[in-house]
């Protein structure tokens, strides 16, 4: 614990000391890169998105977002150039690729098994007779 | 001296859990517990309450002091530090921390030896496994984490206390946290000893565990609350989860605890589920030790720094191994000689707890698969990935939608056999606020989100359900009141975190003496920067003036921190609410000539999301506070019950 809130206080610190942004004048085009900010980690943080981030990292990383969007590259593109010179590491969400699938899969086939479980133990008690006692 | 008391006592207190632990176990396999194998378990577990809570005080007692000689006290505190982050400095690091566990393990232990439910036989057995339990955290602690260790010559000055940590909100958070995730072993020694003892315990169990689930359940929801609104006025940047996997570990067991809670409800009062009640009081407690472990062996800060200082994540593993594995092999051998559920018809109370613990434990996978899975994929030399919040919005909140979705059809179905018609005639008039809900804010807010009306759909209905429910009950006793009071807290969280989410407006500024700025409704004057001088920091407070045309109406300071004895600096942000919405104000960094940066945010209904926690909380407290009421009876009626 403490070393991670000592990670935490690494990110929270320097947090204040970050250039101050550049933002779009165009609301549609600040609202895509915040969205845009949102789905890329900030690699030096635990857990926390550039967008959220202030370690200086995440400010430089902001800063290329919104150079690339303004040259006219897509999200996809950004996304792509990023993930190739950092890796699936930087994807908040990360991508369907073999070695993911059942990191996708897992929560629906949990539901899937536990709901067969669940039909099968609702059959078994609807065929067993409700004392009328009990009622 | 105090530090050699404090390992005697700790030493003490293993002797005795072992005590516990065998005169427990041979107390059980006894017809009729004598009453001297009575008295034994009994007085073991008090004794191991007083030895631990003598070896917590003399921890405290150091650090109140400042005793630099133990090695702890010297990395972890500072004479200037206030008194009360003093004390909080106990559990501030690994080796206190793990005492604050063993600590509220012998509580519980204690706490079941003193209400005593279910017949003799099974709090015996009960607590010959809470004894278990303590004897592995204590040999834990002695032999990886031990607290007392000294430092000669001894440092003339500590080291201090994360200044993080140093906050009111997080003096609090890890007992709230403990008293959740080590009360599961409570359930999870009833569980295992009704294995033990056998037939004659197998719905008895779920009512003896039951206010000890419930005590639990409560610290958990408490504690997770706590610690998300720390995060939200601490970190600065208006955020109240982050998915992160030290708040996931917390999530874990509290899903499981309300699966269990609901669950055992059904094997209690109807003797449904038996023995999948039991199954999920050790899955809960489960949660809890691999949540220890996650936090504890350091694995999360990087898969390798866990390989580098391997002794106290390998022995929590193995311990995690025996009790789990243990459990699970007694439940093999034992659950088969149970006798089979009870009957119910599809339209009922059961099949809707049933529906609610399908939901339950597949949001739990998903966060369990979610925390896991790329420590595992790193660990086996896979790829490096993220697991953020778009994993979470894609798989557990629609699994959970659903379980909010059905959840106030429950209430409204009989027991063994229901009508969903005559239900969801009851429910019209919540159906009517859904719709109402999701129209005025689809009118009202702006920008528009489809998510919004359907989560503000959602919470109509949850809470409209909760209000037809409480009439329904009206003069009832007050413990009637406690499920919809529950699932009422779950709609207030969920508009506060969607209007959280979706309407939160920023603004980040430079601003110098006299400039305004506005965020959402809300204009700002910069009234510049004073220096301070706090107990053990130095603080740059800005003064910002929220202008009403050109009246002040109040005045913010949010800081910026510098505690020199641990060399680290923090911002302690201003929070201004009406109850509906938060004005929430973060200092920047110096732009010299007296210009600071200043970060607001306006976070509609943000007080909401703790709020609904609290009411949460409070419908836990009703039911808890029936329960005890209940107890005087209680004795006999088991007794009887057990023949």
């Amino acid at each position: 614990m403490k070393k991670l809130l000592f990670l935490l206080l690494l990110l929270a610190a320097p947090a204040l000391a970050a250039p101050v942004e550049d933002t779009f004048s165009d609301p549609g085009m600040e609202a895509r890169a915040r969205n845009l900010q949102r789905q890329l980690r900030c690699l030096v943080c635990q857990g926390e998105s550039i967008d959220e981030s202030r370690a200086p990292l995440a400010g430089e990383l902001r800063h290329l977002v919104r150079q690339q969007m303004a040259e006219g590259r897509s999200d996809q593109q950004i996304e792509d150039y990023l993930k190739d010179r950092y890796g699936n590491f930087i994807l908040m969400k990360p991508p369907l690729q073999p070695d993911t699938v059942f990191l996708w899969a897992a929560p629906f086939l949990v539901l899937i098994v536990a709901a067969g479980v669940a039909i099968f133990v609702v059959g078994k008690a609807r065929k067993a007779d409700i004392p009328p006692d009990l009622l | 001296m105090t530090g050699e008391l404090g390992q005697l006592a700790l030493c003490f207190a293993l002797a005795l859990s072992l005590v516990m632990a065998l005169s427990g176990f041979l107390g059980a396999g006894t017809k009729a517990v004598s009453p001297a194998a009575r008295g034994i378990v009994h007085g073991a577990a008090m004794g191991m309450l007083v030895f631990v809570a003598l070896a917590f005080g003399t921890l405290t007692y150091a650090f109140v002091t400042s005793d630099f000689s133990i090695a702890v006290v010297a990395n972890n505190s500072h004479t200037l530090k206030p008194l009360v982050y003093k004390i909080s400095g106990v559990w501030g690091n690994h080796e206190g921390s793990m005492v604050l566990w063993v600590l509220v393990l012998s509580l519980y232990a204690g706490l079941v030896s003193a209400l005593g439910r279910g017949g003799e036989r099974l709090t015996s057995a009960a607590l010959g496994v809470q004894g278990l339990l303590a004897a592995a955290f204590l040999l834990f602690i002695l032999f990886t984490s031990n607290p007392f260790l000294r430092l000669d010559p001894a440092p003339f000055e500590g080291a201090g206390l994360n200044p993080l940590l140093q906050d009111p909100g997080l003096a609090m958070h890890p007992p709230m946290l403990y008293a959740g995730y080590v009360g599961l072993s409570a359930s999870f020694s009833y569980a295992a000893a009704a294995l033990i003892v056998g037939e004659d315990a197998q719905t008895i169990w779920a009512r003896a565990a039951r206010p000890f689930m419930l005590i639990a359940w409560i610290a958990l929801t408490c504690g997770i609350a706590l610690g998300s609104w720390w995060a939200y006025y601490e970190l600065g940047w208006g955020g109240f989860w982050f998915w992160d996997p030290v708040e996931n570990a917390s999530l874990m067991p509290w899903l499981i605890a309300t699966a269990l809670l609901h669950s055992a409800l059904a094997t209690e009062k109807s003797g449904a589920f038996r023995t999948w009640s039991l199954l999920l009081a050790i899955g809960g407690f489960s949660m809890s030790l691999i949540g220890t472990f996650l936090v504890r062996s350091g694995v999360l800060s990087s898969v390798h720094a866990f390989a580098s200082d391997p002794a106290r994540g390998f022995f929590i593993m193995v311990l995690i191994f025996c009790a789990i594995g243990g459990a699970l092999g007694l439940f093999a051998w034992r659950a088969p000689t149970l006798k089979g559920g009870a009957a119910f018809d599809t339209q009922s109370r059961e099949t809707m707890l049933l529906l609610n613990n399908v939901f339950l434990v597949a949001s739990c996978a998903c966060v369990f698969v979610g925390t896991l899975y790329p420590l595992a994929l790193d660990a086996f030399g896979g790829d490096k990935i993220s697991v953020g919040p778009p994993y979470y919005a894609a798989t557990f909140a629609p699994i959970f939608f659903a379980l909010l979705l059905l959840e106030p059809l429950g209430p409204q179905l009989n027991w063994r056999r229901g009508d969903v018609k005559a239900a969801l005639r009851t429910l019209m008039p919540a159906l009517g606020l859904a719709a109402i809900a999701a129209l005025s804010v689809l009118v009202i807010a702006s920008p528009r989100f489809v998510t919004g009306a359907g989560a503000f759909a959602v919470a109509g209905w949850l809470i409209g359900a909760s209000v037809i429910d409480l009439l329904k009950r009206k003069g009832a006793r007050a413990s009637a009141f406690a499920a919809a009071l529950a699932h009422a807290g779950l709609g207030v969280t969920l508009m506060g975190v969607a209007g959280t989410t979706l309407w939160r407006s920023e603004a980040l500024n430079v601003m110098g003496p006299g400039e305004t700025m506005t965020v959402g409704p809300y204009t700002l004057r910069f009234d510049g920067v004073t220096q301070e001088q706090g107990p053990n920091y130095r603080a740059s407070r800005a003064h910002l003036a929220l202008m009403d045309g050109s009246q002040v109406k109040a005045v913010l300071t949010p800081e910026q921190r510098i505690y020199p004895a641990e060399g680290q600096d923090m911002a302690d942000t201003a929070i201004r609410t009406n109850g509906f919405e938060d004005l929430y104000l973060a200092l920047g960094d110096d732009r010299g000539n007296g210009r600071w940066t200043v970060r607001a945010y306006v976070s509609p209904l943000a007080p909401f999301i703790w709020l609904g926690g609290l009411v949460m909380a409070l419908g836990g407290i009703l039911s808890l506070w029936g329960r005890l009421r209940l107890k005087a009876s209680l004795p006999a009626a088991a007794a009887q019950a057990a023949e």
